[in-house]
């Protein structure tokens, strides 16, 4: 067992003696945001604000009650998200600095790059080379929108709908939204890395 | 605080680590319980803005040890700390505020151009540069109090973007900007 694990079995120990804790309680926790909420979830708001014009205008002027209107909500990550439209011209990425603040109601719990020193210290300076870097090309001229999410404020991307898609029905199309593509570092419709 | 924590624009840092275990949340199950024992004891023990501090005083060495290394070195801080004034607190709310807010959208702001020694928001490469308001999102409880145990001390918070140019010199991506969510406090009007 590597020390992390003793310790943190330790103090799982002492919270469980003094009542703060119990080991089912936590099973649970866990199992509710590794099982129920994830990149499924933004990805069926996006594909229905691609689908639905009046969402779309919903969702931009108050993310969080629009995405509430799809059962997505949470007193944790989640009291207050923005969503961030990309366009031909504007393309819109999200960080956090200071710590590791991310929309858990419709992304889930963040990946460990997400949470890397070189990300969080990098994507605000240099952001159109650590996006070509992931992959995202993005051309001179379209301006690149970073938002550092500092204080209570959760973003959300939502991402360009790839051409050729018209056809689909909104569960496909949900399946074309990655969560690299709401975080902003990727394009819908590619494939997830 | 100034502290390791505080990554935002920091050289020497490479390419951003993919594929693996860096696209996953937990890599050990150590983790798993690590994390089920932060979002389960905070609501005995402390705010959540209690818990950042605590991960911004560890020591360098054990920040930079990974993510739920310092999660759970951060709780047990708070645990050793028993420190009676976060206990049972709230945190991340919205509250109402009689005061109306002193900036609205389109004024230009300049932040504050010193680190403070305690809890704040404002990140280090954020400071004493001008910005614009571009949306008012709400009065909350203030981190840099709560975290202390000094009190909600609600206030409003704003929105506010940044050309990169601003923030990182002439050097800078010339079609960049940089919003963050910033508390009034932050913040002076400037003029134009």
């Amino acid at each position: 067992m590597s020390d992390a694990a003793l310790r943190a079995e330790a103090l799982e120990a002492l919270l469980t003696e003094r009542g703060i804790v119990t080991r089912e309680a936590i099973d649970a926790v866990v199992s509710h945001y590794e099982q129920d909420v994830g990149p499924m979830n933004g990805a069926r708001v996006v594909a229905r604000a691609w689908c639905d014009a009046d969402y779309r205008a919903r969702l931009l002027a108050d993310g969080t009650a629009a995405i509430a209107e799809l059962g997505f909500t949470g007193p944790t990550e989640g009291e207050c998200i923005v969503v961030v439209p990309n366009g031909p011209r504007v393309h819109n990425v999200v960080v956090c600095t200071l710590c590791s603040c991310y929309p858990w109601p419709v992304l889930g719990l963040p990946p460990a790059w997400y949470k890397s020193p070189e990300y969080r210290a990098r994507v605000v300076r240099e952001p159109r080379d650590v996006l070509a870097e992931m992959g995202l090309e993005l051309d001179p001229n379209v301006e690149i929108r970073v938002w550092d999410s500092s204080a209570e404020v959760r973003y959300l991307v939502l991402p360009e709908r790839p051409p050729g898609t018209e056809a689909l029905s909104e569960d496909d199309l949900a399946a074309l939204v990655s969560r690299d593509a709401m975080i902003g570092v990727a394009r819908a419709g590619e494939p997830a890395s | 605080m100034d502290g390791t924590h505080d990554l935002g624009g920091k050289p020497g840092f490479g390419p951003v680590v993919r594929g693996g275990d860096a696209e996953r949340t937990f890599v050990a199950d150590w983790q798993r319980r690590v994390f089920g024992l932060v979002g389960l004891g905070l609501s005995t023990l402390a705010n959540t803005d209690a818990f950042r501090h605590a991960i911004e005083r560890l020591p360098a060495e054990t920040y930079r040890a990974g993510y739920w290394t310092r999660w759970l070195a951060a709780l047990q801080l708070l645990v050793d700390e028993d420190d009676a004034s976060v206990r049972r607190t709230a945190s991340t709310a919205r509250r109402d505020l009689d005061r109306r807010p002193r900036f609205a959208v389109g004024n230009a702001v300049r932040t504050q151009a010193d680190g403070v020694p305690g809890h704040t928001r404002l990140p280090g490469y954020a400071r004493g540069r001008r910005g614009q308001i571009v949306r008012h999102q709400g009065a909350w409880v203030f981190p840099d109090t709560n975290a202390h145990g000094d009190g909600e001390q609600p206030q409003h918070l704003y929105t506010v973007a940044f050309s990169a140019r601003e923030l990182f010199g002439e050097d800078a991506d010339a079609h960049a900007r940089v919003s963050l969510d910033l508390f009034e406090p932050y913040l002076s009007k400037e003029d134009g």
